[in-house]
């Protein structure tokens, strides 16, 4: 403390750590510490009795990976089952709510248009709702006697039953235009099993229940990414789109040819944030589904919970939420390698090259 | 999706008035057809933002009114937007069960929460900004690491250290975990980023200690950051659902995720207790529209917050 009179007045040694150590306690004993303490459980075999540390829990090796991933069995059954799910979630609720959400983006930043602040404050309500709340409105929209089933009735639809309904949306498909027939699948589909499912349930598609989920989903997160579009659009200059104007580009043309290039690395942000979130789902199933009907909404979130905390396999609930930890740090380091500064990827290849040529003229 | 004639209509008067605002304003452009253009784009403008608004507002609508439905009217006619005949029914049945003790529980929950945040996050944010002392680099690439381990994995570790503290189910659980988050360090520490250093150097030279300064001059001028990360802090406390499941299973510690979560995954399918679910979920969602309607522009600043990082 004495020395800072002669030197930087903001070098602080103490008050620096001093100021950080609430975080570092907090971060530490409910971050990193769990994580360890995680770590060992995902390689021990305790059944959720007494402590996990000593007693009788003891150290299985990669067991509880292995039964997940390599061995046949009901645990890798139903973790592939999750990941199948998650796979057709994902593949249904990332682009519709990109589009959805720049479709809104675009319709609000019209500048003649009156009652802007309303709408933008309607569509991005639910995303600052509780997803619980939220998850019990949809349960009854589309309950079988709720609101959605009563709509499709004025078009005499028969709306299924949403939440009992697990036959997957591609299997129906199929059977709807004569591929195939959804009781009896052909042989070539059911008779081969990769990784303890056959093709036939690989491609299944998302089920009926899944699919109000995705609805849900979809309806509630687009709000968010619209303020993320909305942004980028305002950064838009003018002059450049009064200069396609003038260059006679009409209105489609100009959405085409300069405000989705302007938005592209907006997009893409979408679009990531978008698939990391989506595999992370964990709430909706919990309020909504339970994994059911017929395993259809498990993801390997839920599966995870379930697995340690309904049916004491903890060994191999802390194996799956690793599992899911990788996968998500993958698409994490994936994103930051998409979005990374073109230019500053260029300079530093230009860089390395020159470096190179140095190193060989060096040794020349 | 549906009912597209009464919106056609309606989607028309409301274009009537700007339609001749624009045409008389858009003269420098170069000709009528881009006004006659321009006209029918508005009207399918106009068109599209009222069926998205209903889509978006209708769900709301909902809740409110089959909060005050009896059973059979909600089952038998869920598009009634006039309840028939208006009950409390369902409201007198919710305050029955330990609903007004989760309602409590997760008002104390998300200001204690909230109160830690705000603190503990400027205290950190503003070392990690401004004062220079050897790690501190390192400690903010170890926060970097942090954010970027998804909430949804923590579940089962945090559960392990709960039980292993001896905290699980008691109050301090619901509580103590949540004071610090990394996300709103760093949110604080880039804010305390954009402040110039001066004021502050000022005061230091006047003899101002470390945390006086922080305390009376610098935090006063943080006033909008501040407000952002309050909003975010009891938000995302009132809505968390995973940290509550994890850190007790006695129901008198539930929040009000947490409970009404519990009983809503009691029946699958049709038919089962919807204006108990609806009058739940709109308690629920009441202080939520309200901070959300007084402090909009700090949400969008938030949102925008989150972006950034990403």
């Amino acid at each position: 403390m004495p020395r800072a009179k002669s030197g930087d007045p903001m070098r602080q040694p103490v008050a620096g750590w001093l100021f950080v150590t609430p975080m570092i306690v907090i971060l530490g004993l409910f971050l990193v510490v769990p994580i360890g303490m995680a770590l060992w459980v995902s390689v021990s075999n305790w059944t959720g009795r007494g402590t996990p540390f000593g007693g009788s829990t003891q150290f299985v090796g990669l067991k509880n990976y292995t039964d997940l991933l390599t061995k046949q069995g009901l645990a890798r059954q139903d973790f592939m089952t999750s990941l199948r799910n998650t796979f057709f979630y994902v593949l249904g609720v990332v682009p519709l709510q990109t589009v959805l959400a720049l479709l809104l983006a675009v319709l609000v930043n019209q500048k003649w248009l009156k009652g802007r602040t309303f709408f933008r404050t309607a569509f991005y309500f639910p995303s600052v709702v509780s997803s619980v709340a939220i998850s019990l409105v949809f349960l009854y929209l589309f309950a079988g006697s709720g609101a959605i089933n009563a709509m499709l009735g004025w078009f005499g639809v028969h709306g299924p039953n949403w939440f009992a309904d697990p036959r997957g949306l591609i299997h129906l498909a199929g059977n709807g235009l004569g591929v195939w027939d959804i009781d009896k699948p052909p042989a070539a589909l059911a008779d081969h099993k990769v990784l303890s499912l056959s093709l036939w349930e690989w491609i299944k598609g998302p089920s009926v229940a899944m699919t109000a989920i995705m609805f849900q989903v979809i309806w509630t997160t687009a709000g968010t990414f619209m303020l993320m579009f909305l942004a980028a659009l305002q950064d838009l200059p003018t002059e450049v789109e009064e200069a396609a104007m003038v260059d006679g580009a009409n209105a489609r043309q100009r959405f085409w040819n300069v405000t989705v290039p302007h938005l592209r690395p907006t997009i893409l942000l979408v679009v990531t944030l978008g698939i990391i979130g989506t595999w992370q789902v964990f709430d909706q199933m919990y309020v909504m589904s339970q994994g059911k009907p017929g395993k259809t909404t498990l993801t390997p979130a839920y599966l995870s919970y379930q697995a340690a905390f309904t049916n004491q396999k903890w060994g191999q609930g802390a194996a799956m939420a690793f599992l899911l930890f990788i996968l998500i740090f993958l698409l994490t380091q994936a994103q930051r390698w998409l979005l990374r500064d073109k230019d500053e990827a260029r300079t530093r290849k230009i860089e390395r090259a020159q470096r190179r040529a140095a190193r060989k003229a060096v040794s020349a | 999706m549906s009912g597209v004639g009464p919106q056609d209509s309606r989607g028309a008067a409301a274009v009537a008035t700007p339609t001749t605002v624009e045409t008389a304003a858009k003269r420098t452009d170069d000709g009528t057809l881009v006004g006659r253009s321009s006209s029918t784009k508005k009207v399918v403008f106009y068109v599209l933002l009222v069926m998205f608004a209903l889509m978006y507002i209708f769900p709301f609508i909902i809740q409110l009114v089959t909060s005050f439905k009896t059973q059979t009217d909600a089952n038998n006619n869920p598009l009634n937007l006039i309840p028939n005949p208006v009950t409390n029914e369902a409201i007198n049945r919710l305050l029955d069960t330990k609903f007004p003790r989760w309602f409590f529980n997760s008002v104390w929950v998300a200001l204690l929460v909230t109160v830690g945040r705000v603190f503990f996050n400027s205290l950190a944010g503003y070392a990690l900004a401004r004062l220079k002392f050897r790690g501190r680099n390192a400690l903010f690439t170890a926060i970097l690491a942090v954010m970027s381990v998804p909430g949804i994995v923590l579940l089962l570790p945090k559960f392990l250290a709960l039980k292993y503290y001896g905290l699980y189910n008691t109050p301090g659980a619901l509580v103590i975990p949540l004071v610090c988050d990394a996300a709103g360090v760093f949110i604080m520490k880039q804010f305390f980023e954009s402040i110039p250093p001066s004021v502050e150097e000022a005061a230091r030279i006047d003899g101002a200690g470390t945390f006086r300064t922080f305390w009376s001059i610098v935090l006063p001028m943080a006033k909008p950051a501040l407000i952002t990360l309050t909003i975010l802090s009891f938000q995302g406390s009132w809505n968390e659902l995973g940290h509550f499941i994890i850190a007790s299973n006695k129901e008198d510690l539930y929040t009000l995720t947490r409970g009404i979560a519990g009983f809503a995954s009691g029946g699958l399918g049709s038919g089962t207790q919807f204006p108990i679910k609806m009058a739940a979920a709109l308690v629920m969602t009441i202080p939520t529209a309200i901070v959300f309607v007084i402090f909009q522009r700090f949400f969008t600043q938030g949102a925008n917050a989150g972006a950034d990082k990403g």
